[in-house]
């Protein structure tokens, strides 16, 4: 990509729990471009939520990383200093947690906890702040009257968009989004998504966003990214995995969803859970729950590969012709 | 259902709570004049946003919080009348509820045959500890948990999140229930591992007979399993049918903002004009008028004085709305018939 604003390369974390070590994020590679929209959609526990950790530099113990660069517009924030990592949050790179009651501080105003990130960022005035602070209030349709409110006095909708005012503070080039919008009811999600998408649209920044509801990103995202056992398993434009979904596991996730409209289906879901990541199978680790399971499948581990476009982790499209190795494991 | 007596029904079922100290004005209206019905072997979806007193009903129904006022008859006899501590506890067993949260609602420090025995001992009291085995075995077989025996002798954490629903609903069949009062039991589940638990319910409802109260925020999954939908908003039941004609023809203003919201892939790449930030609000003390007035697009002067009642519009479909027409008949401007297909070009690329 040309114009990569974010580049993942060989991205592994591993934890240590009692039984050794657990990979909970193995050797993902990604590519965001300049204001980019990439989904990234899992179970729990495939590693999505950590993989976004390990991009932002968030990983704490039992969590480390064990290989792997970030290379953030041009440099490697796996190298990075803390100090330099605390110049490059809020100002160029912004989280949004997932859950903003946790995220936000309980006993501060709004007000007083965008003072504390700006006055840790630049050397604004208070008068400067307060403007600024009210601007990106107002870009969330949240009165500016709310500034003197605390979290509590908010509802889940507004502190979610508060949050994202926040991020917002200093227009960053990359906004990092872990289900954002996982505690809100359907409406205030909708709405969420529609700010967000139109912020976006006004300032240009790239969006790695997180969820483990595959239609709720069908009509935002450019990209879409299907994790499974903390592996990237399928990797395509947004509207073709939908219509055209190559992983077995990617189409079980599709299934899996009943829909508002059209014929009542019987689903099925997906069968069985996901595996230990402690003791992965030895082959596919979806074979175990893959309705087109083949021999080799069990032993054979399969690698990334490139088809139509898109990238796939299947033995089915191994002998396929129309595909090439990505990189080999 | 009309004509003998359901299942269960609720008359003017109202549940208020005293916000702040004794002597607080403040009275939050949680349930408000909530009459429904649930036939046997039915599929009964209850629809509605965090805080739109869903839950409360399933609280009323299980007999944990008591009416403000209203009644609940069940199988004919009204809940006033279990008085005895033995009247309660049958009808607890014939009314369980299935929680919302696998990971809490089941005791960590035992196994599983633990939760189900007691269960057991408790609502059937005369089989000996033999037949408790085989009856554990039995429910936990229905809800495909096998091997049966194995699975009893686990420990919650041993198992899945899916698995561990499953333990709650055959907890419930142990009693040998009526009606399962579900408090949204797929929430918390990954996507993958839903549909099994919705396609349980409709299996258990095809086997044993059992009608199930699904109360949740998904349309889409009341969709898929309810015979017939409920949808609520701050305490009032708005709207209520058969959920095809709730889905296909939503009458309620509210309903159809709800479906406008559903993320759908299937639906063409428009992302439509809904631009509602708006938020239930928190019934205190409200006075007259329809309570989803102030978000509503089509409200009319009327809408603010007089509370809409519940009337049919459709031959078993009704809504409490003023503006909302019957059947065959969508005026105004066809206003409310195509709300979300309204494109206003803003869609995001």
């Amino acid at each position: 990509m040309v114009d990569a604003i974010l580049q993942v390369r060989e991205l592994s974390v591993a934890y240590q729990t009692d039984e050794g070590e657990v990979v909970a994020v193995d050797r993902v590679d990604l590519e965001l471009a300049r204001g980019e929209f990439l989904a990234i959609v899992g179970e729990s526990g495939c590693g999505k939520s950590t993989l976004l950790f390990a991009i932002a530099q968030l990983l704490s113990p039992p969590a480390g990383l064990k290989g792997g660069s970030v290379v953030f517009k041009g440099r490697d924030m796996v190298r990075l200093s803390d100090s330099e990592l605390r110049a490059l949050r809020w100002s160029e790179v912004s989280v949004v947690m997932q859950s903003a009651m946790n995220a936000l501080n309980p006993v501060k105003s709004v007000a007083a906890q965008m003072m504390d990130v700006c006055r840790a960022h630049t050397s604004m005035s208070k008068a400067e702040i307060r403007s600024r602070s009210e601007e990106v209030l107002r870009l969330v349709s949240i009165d500016p009257v709310h500034l003197d409110s605390y979290p509590h006095q908010l509802s889940g909708g507004m502190r979610q968009r508060a949050m994202i005012a926040m991020a917002m503070l200093f227009t960053p080039d990359l906004v990092i989004m872990d289900e954002p919008t996982s505690a809100l009811d359907v409406v205030a999600q909708r709405s969420l998504m529609m700010q967000i998408k139109e912020l976006q649209r006004r300032f240009g920044f790239a969006a790695l966003f997180v969820t483990h509801d595959m239609s709720l990103v069908s009509h935002f995202s450019d990209r879409l990214m299907v994790m499974y056992a903390g592996q990237l398993v399928e990797l395509g434009e947004t509207r073709e995995l939908f219509e055209r979904p190559l992983h077995p596991y990617s189409r079980g996730l599709l299934e899996a969803f009943p829909s508002i409209r059209g014929a009542k289906e019987h689903l099925l879901g997906i069968p069985g859970a996901p595996p230990d990541l402690a003791r992965p199978p030895a082959g596919c680790r979806f074979a175990p729950r893959c309705p087109s399971v083949m021999t080799p499948c069990t032993t054979t581990a399969p690698e990334l590969l490139e088809v139509n476009g898109s990238l796939v982790r299947c033995l089915m499209y191994e002998d396929a012709g129309l595909s090439e190795t990505v990189r080999s494991s | 259902m009309t004509d003998h007596e359901p299942l269960l029904r609720t008359v003017s079922l109202t549940r208020h709570f005293r916000l702040g100290g004794y002597f607080s004005r403040q009275i939050l209206h949680a349930v408000d004049d909530v009459s429904l019905t649930i036939g046997e072997r039915e599929i009964v979806a209850l629809v509605g946003e965090s805080g739109s007193g869903k839950s409360t009903m399933a609280r009323l129904l299980a007999m944990v919080y008591k009416p403000t006022s209203g009644d609940i008859v069940f199988e004919g006899r009204s809940l006033r009348a279990l008085r005895s501590r033995r009247d309660q506890l049958a009808y607890r067993g014939k009314v369980p509820m299935v929680f919302q949260d696998p990971y809490s609602s089941i005791n960590p420090a035992f196994r599983i045959s633990h939760g189900i025995q007691r269960g057991i001992k408790l609502h059937r009291p005369e089989m000996s500890s033999r037949e408790r085995q085989l009856e554990a075995e039995r429910v936990l077989e229905a809800v495909g948990l096998v091997p049966a025996r194995s699975m009893l002798s686990k420990y919650p954490f041993e198992m899945s999140g899916g698995q561990r629903q499953r333990v709650g609903f055959a907890q419930a069949l142990a009693y040998r229930p009526k009606l399962v009062l579900a408090d949204e039991p797929v929430s918390m589940l990954d996507v993958s591992i839903r549909i099994g638990v919705l396609n349980l319910m409709n299996e258990l409802r095809e086997r044993e007979g059992v009608s199930f109260l699904y109360i949740t925020h998904d349309i889409a999954s009341a969709r898929y399993i309810a015979d017939r939908v409920l949808v609520m908003y701050a305490g009032h039941l708005v709207e209520e049918g058969p959920t095809e004609d709730v889905l296909q023809r939503p009458k309620h203003p509210y309903t159809q903002l709800l479906l406008s919201a559903v993320p759908d892939p299937k639906a063409p790449l428009s992302v439509g004009s809904s631009t509602d930030v708006g938020e239930p609000p928190k019934v205190v003390n409200p006075k007259e008028g329809c309570r989803f007035q102030p978000r509503c697009p089509y409200a009319i002067a009327e809408c603010a004085s007089v509370t809409p009642a519940l009337r049919p519009l459709g031959p078993v479909h009704l809504a409490a709305c003023h503006v909302a027409r019957p059947d065959g008949a969508e005026a105004p401007a066809g206003a409310l018939a195509g709300r979300d297909g309204a494109p206003n070009g803003n869609v995001p690329a």
